[in-house]
């Protein structure tokens, strides 16, 4: 019984994204106003972040070149192994799935928030009594701002998960300084970096349309509005790491 | 002139409009008044097509509504204006920007040309010095008088109002009544307001519609409401002791 309830609930929840994606994803009606409102959200979703992903990185990556110096101490292994490993943790994982979870929990709440608050006091009912499509109007530039700034976000991340991982391995005398600069470039797969932003591009989507999806179909107060925030957070985590799974599947060789 | 015919709206198979049928006259302020809970929100939002009627029909001066395409509900959305029981101004916008937002989506006036546009409404409603104030920043009778203004902006000839005075203190919500019958007159505009309030009733009530539970009970005019038989309606009248005193002595 359970699990045919959770099953009709998937498929309602499916239909209806459908639905309400296919009105998010309509041009917009002026553009002037449009290009305003994305560059509100770039500005807000992506440069607002950098703080976060700056901080996080940093520690990933000293943690990561500690316990990996304090794994492979070992006769046969050469040091430079290690900054190999920081660097294509971050490269390969850290800088796209977990950059775009913090994301899913900082611009994801936010955004269901937002748009669930704006649907209890009828601010979208306004839009649309004016014939605005509020879908459209309020989601879009959600979707596209965090699409177009979030590669930079996991660009920013992947170089300053390394720069972290040199400084810890140089303060704590793990990895000198000299084996970590030749150990990031031991190696170095280019595709790894492409791979990364075209996963990140993907996550941006993922949570900012599933973030809006929640908001958007909140009904009832604030308390819903907290219910919608959470469930946002929770789905586009679940849905970020389905996809992580599939697209490593199709990209890496 | 817009018609109601036989509307009927269920949620989820709970009917809330039972075949409520109306008329409401142009340059008149019409009054749709019942308890909390009796579906008056439910059906100015299936007027305006925020919901769909579950059967039945709806005419703005004779074109129907119901029937049209979505092009052309869009299209005849722009002659509407409504303001909503919180009156649901944009929070990360201005007074101003709330007021001027139909017209950077609506029209291609220049700026200048918006600007006189918007400060005319917001003194027709009496505001003045408050352009570059946040919602959060006025106070409660403000908010409505800014979702008036912003409702007039594109110079409707429907005006929608849900409970415009609720939250408000007797004197404020006078103020707001004569407001909208004012611009109604002066407009032209047929125009509906939602009320539980029996000041407004005896106020600014041309022509009056009584909801309860779903159905319509009611209609007529301020001069009749004391004097008809409905028992319903009575009770909802005189819930208050101090109409009883005044109108039975
Ligand atoms: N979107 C909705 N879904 C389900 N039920 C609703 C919805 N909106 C209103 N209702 C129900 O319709 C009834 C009438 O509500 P409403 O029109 O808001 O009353 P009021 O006369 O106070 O404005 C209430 O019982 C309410 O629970
Ligand atoms: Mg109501």
């Amino acid at each position: 019984m359970f699990f045919i309830l959770t099953f009709m609930g998937l498929f309602f929840h499916f239909g209806r994204y459908a639905v309400f994606m296919s009105r998010v994803l309509r041009r917009p009606e002026k553009h002037k106003v449009f290009f305003k409102q994305l560059f509100i959200e770039m500005d807000l979703l992506g440069i607002g972040s950098v703080g976060i992903v700056f901080i996080i990185s940093f520690f990933i990556g000293a943690v990561i070149t500690l316990q990996t110096a304090y794994n492979l101490d070992m006769p046969l292994i050469p040091t430079y192994a290690v900054p190999v490993a920081t660097r294509d943790s971050m490269l390969l994982e850290f800088s796209s799935t977990l950059v775009c979870l913090i994301l899913a929990g900082k611009v994801g709440s936010h955004i269901a928030s937002g748009i669930g608050t704006m649907r209890v006091t009828e601010q979208i009912d306004a839009l649309d009594v004016m014939g605005i499509n509020s879908a459209n109007y309020l989601v879009l530039p959600k979707v596209l701002g965090l699409m177009l700034t979030a590669p930079f976000l996991t660009v920013i991340s992947m170089g300053v998960g390394i720069f972290g991982g040199w400084i810890a391995g140089a303060a704590t005398g793990a990895v000198t300084s000299a084996d970590y600069l030749q150990g990031i470039l031991y190696a170095f797969v280019p595709y790894y970096i492409f791979y990364s932003v075209v996963k990140t591009i993907i996550f941006a989507f993922i949570l900012t349309s599933i973030a809006g999806y929640y908001g958007y179909h909140t009904s009832g107060g604030s308390l819903e509005v907290g219910h919608s925030s959470t469930k946002a957070v929770v789905m586009s985590c679940i849905y970020i790491l389905i996809f992580d799974l599939i697209l490593t599947q199709l990209l890496l060789p | 002139m817009i018609e109601a015919r036989n509307i009927f709206k269920s949620f989820e198979g709970k009917e809330v409009l039972k075949d409520v049928s109306a008329i409401f006259h142009k340059g008149k302020t019409n009054l749709i008044i019942g308890q909390s809970g009796s579906g008056k929100t439910v059906f100015l939002k299936t007027l305006v097509g925020l919901f769909e009627p579950s059967l039945g029909e709806i005419f703005y001066d004779s074109r129907n509504f119901t029937a049209m395409k979505n092009a052309d509900k869009i299209k005849l959305r722009q002659e509407i204006g409504m303001v909503f029981q919180g009156g649901a101004l944009f929070d990360s916008h201005t007074v101003e920007e709330n007021v001027r937002f139909p017209l950077d989506l609506f029209t291609s006036m220049s700026n200048e040309e918006k600007l006189d546009r918007t400060n005319f409404c917001l003194k027709r409603v009496n505001l003045v010095n408050v352009n570059h104030l946040f919602p959060s920043e006025i106070s409660g009778g403000m908010k409505k008088r800014v979702a008036i203004a912003r409702a007039i902006a594109l110079n409707p000839k429907y005006l929608f109002c849900d409970e415009p005075n609720s939250g408000l203190d007797p004197k404020t919500s006078i103020v707001i009544d004569e407001l909208i019958q004012e611009i109604t007159q002066e407009f032209d505009m047929t125009t509906i307001v939602n009320t539980h309030d029996m000041n407004s009733v005896m106020g600014i009530g041309e022509y009056i519609i009584f909801i309860y539970q779903g159905h319509k009970y009611w209609e007529g005019t301020s001069q009749d409401i004391f004097t008809c038989d409905n028992k319903e309606l009575n009770d909802f009248i005189f819930a208050s002791k101090m109409f009883q005193k005044m109108v039975r002595g």
